[in-house]
């Protein structure tokens, strides 16, 4: 089966979509040796990312096992998570820091 | 690993041996295209500043232009000021023959009465040290005398997925071998930061890459500007980055994951050799003028969206791993790598080609910007670029 999305660490909740996914159609990713599918609720386009899971209004969005956002809506799972519905969150810098 | 290059006096080996037609103020830079126009072997630079600036705009601009005279692809440099710049072409050559002993000549266009006067002397000028220059000799060079900028522009979701982790793959097999890299950028290390910094050499390093995101994003609201209206950009939207974190993250790949041994200032030389950071904006016109000006004798360029840009003095090598980018922007792309995406080549192999294709760089090969003659350059200001 020839994937394409493509899920960049186990903990991120949003897969990349490396070809244009039709509404109703499978994202096939990898996760590890498994391989996993999830249908599309709309149309993902080439590059963008499709919700692995229901996100809350003001849930944090994972990518590469990191923070890339926040949701500014609810989305649901199998719709496009893209710049229309999530935002940056700030940095804390100072908490950053190490001690020299 | 050696190539073929240009030895010098000070510092590191040119991979290009030009003579640089360099503008001491915008009002020097027609002049300046002709007289490269009129030399086989000269460059020329377009500037857009010099006159009527605030000082640390003027440093900036003078950091630029001693920069690139003294960058290792330069064999001679051919000034043409107007004669009222802010800082006027006699102390601009005063200052780079303080910093390098290649030759060093340089023109008013007031002083020689007006353009063709000028253009005159500075074509015989530049026709000598082209001739000149066309006398030295290639010397084999060891690949420690490779300093590479790696930039990122015109990003999309395959930047961070697959091009940037082979630049970065490329990156660590260069450090291994002795050479140096410079990745720029800082506003795009900006909710990436705290990853990058766990490669700091020191605990001094990792606060100095936190400090410099956070002193950046400071700067902007200083001005009542946020740096989150600007980044991601619209064409990165467009390509699947949704946010500036998201950009970051994908951005700070390209690097490797060497220890980073030095944070520079914007087109400031690195002192240290190995894997060095450099603060600049992620304008890419704009960090490449500040990477070319700190030294960099190549650089290497990761696009999805697809991009022409080049530089006069440097090659910039552009590669992509968006199949339709490559497909549809051929005459721009040097390398495909849209195999990682597809599945059919892994990251780390990527980087390995990508050494091959920069030895044959460093031993003369053109890339596509280079033989277009591309000469793209960005001074940031004050109010940066982000």
């Amino acid at each position: 089966m020839e994937i394409n999305g493509l899920l960049m660490d186990e903990k991120d909740n949003v897969v990349t979509c490396v070809a244009k996914v039709p509404a109703g159609e499978q994202v096939i990713y990898r996760k590890g040796e498994e391989v996993c599918t999830l249908t599309a609720e709309e149309e993902i386009p080439y590059c963008h990312k499709i919700a692995l899971t229901d996100l809350a209004l003001g849930e944090e969005v994972i990518k590469y096992g990191e923070l890339i956002g926040k949701t500014r809506e609810p989305v649901k799972k199998g719709r496009w998570v893209s710049h229309n519905n999530i935002y940056s969150v700030p940095r804390d810098y100072e908490s950053e820091m190490v001690t020299v | 690993m050696q190539f073929w290059g240009y030895k010098r006096k000070e510092g590191r080996a040119g991979i290009r041996n030009h003579v640089l037609i360099l503008p001491a103020c915008a009002c020097g830079s027609e002049s300046a295209r002709i007289v490269a126009s009129q030399v086989r072997g000269a460059v020329n630079i377009v500037f857009n500043t010099g006159c009527s600036d605030v000082a640390d705009n003027t440093a900036m601009s003078q950091k630029i232009l001693t920069g690139f005279a003294c960058n290792p692809n330069v064999y001679g440099v051919v000034i043409i000021g107007l004669g009222c710049e802010t800082v006027p072409h006699m102390e601009l050559r005063k200052k780079i023959r303080s910093m390098t002993s290649k030759p060093v000549v340089s023109f008013g266009i007031q002083d020689e009465g007006g353009t063709l006067k000028t253009i005159e002397k500075a074509v015989r000028a530049a026709r000598d040290m082209a001739a000149e220059a066309a006398m030295q000799q290639k010397e084999l060079c060891d690949i420690s005398e490779l300093l590479l900028g790696i930039e990122c522009g015109g990003s999309d979701a395959t930047s961070g997925i697959a091009s940037n982790p082979a630049v970065g793959e490329l990156s660590d097999l260069l450090i291994d071998l002795g050479a140096s890299t410079v990745m720029s950028e800082s506003i795009e290390w900006i909710g990436g930061e705290h990853v990058l910094a766990k490669r700091a050499a020191t605990p001094e390093i990792h606060n100095q890459i936190i400090q410099v995101c956070k002193n950046y994003e400071d700067h902007l609201k200083a001005a009542g500007q946020d740096c989150r209206a600007g980044q991601p950009t619209p064409g990165n939207k467009a390509g699947g980055l949704s946010t500036l974190d998201e950009k970051s993250l994908g951005c700070i790949r390209k690097g490797g994951t060497r220890p980073i041994v030095e944070v520079v200032e914007q087109a400031e030389r690195p002192a240290k050799s190995g894997a060095i950071v450099m603060d600049t904006a992620g304008y890419d016109i704009s960090s490449v003028t500040s990477m070319v000006a700190g030294g960099c004798n190549a650089v290497i360029f990761t696009t999805g969206r697809g991009t022409p840009t080049g530089n006069a003095i440097v090659p910039v090598l552009k590669v992509t791993a968006n199949a339709l980018t490559f497909e549809k922007m051929e005459d721009n792309m040097d390398v495909d790598l849209s195999g990682i995406v597809k599945g059919t080549k892994t990251f780390q192999e990527g980087g390995r080609e990508l050494l091959t294709v920069i030895g044959d760089i460093c031993n003369g090969k053109m890339t596509k910007a280079e033989a277009y003659g591309f000469s793209d350059i960005a001074v940031d200001h004050v109010c940066r670029f982000v």
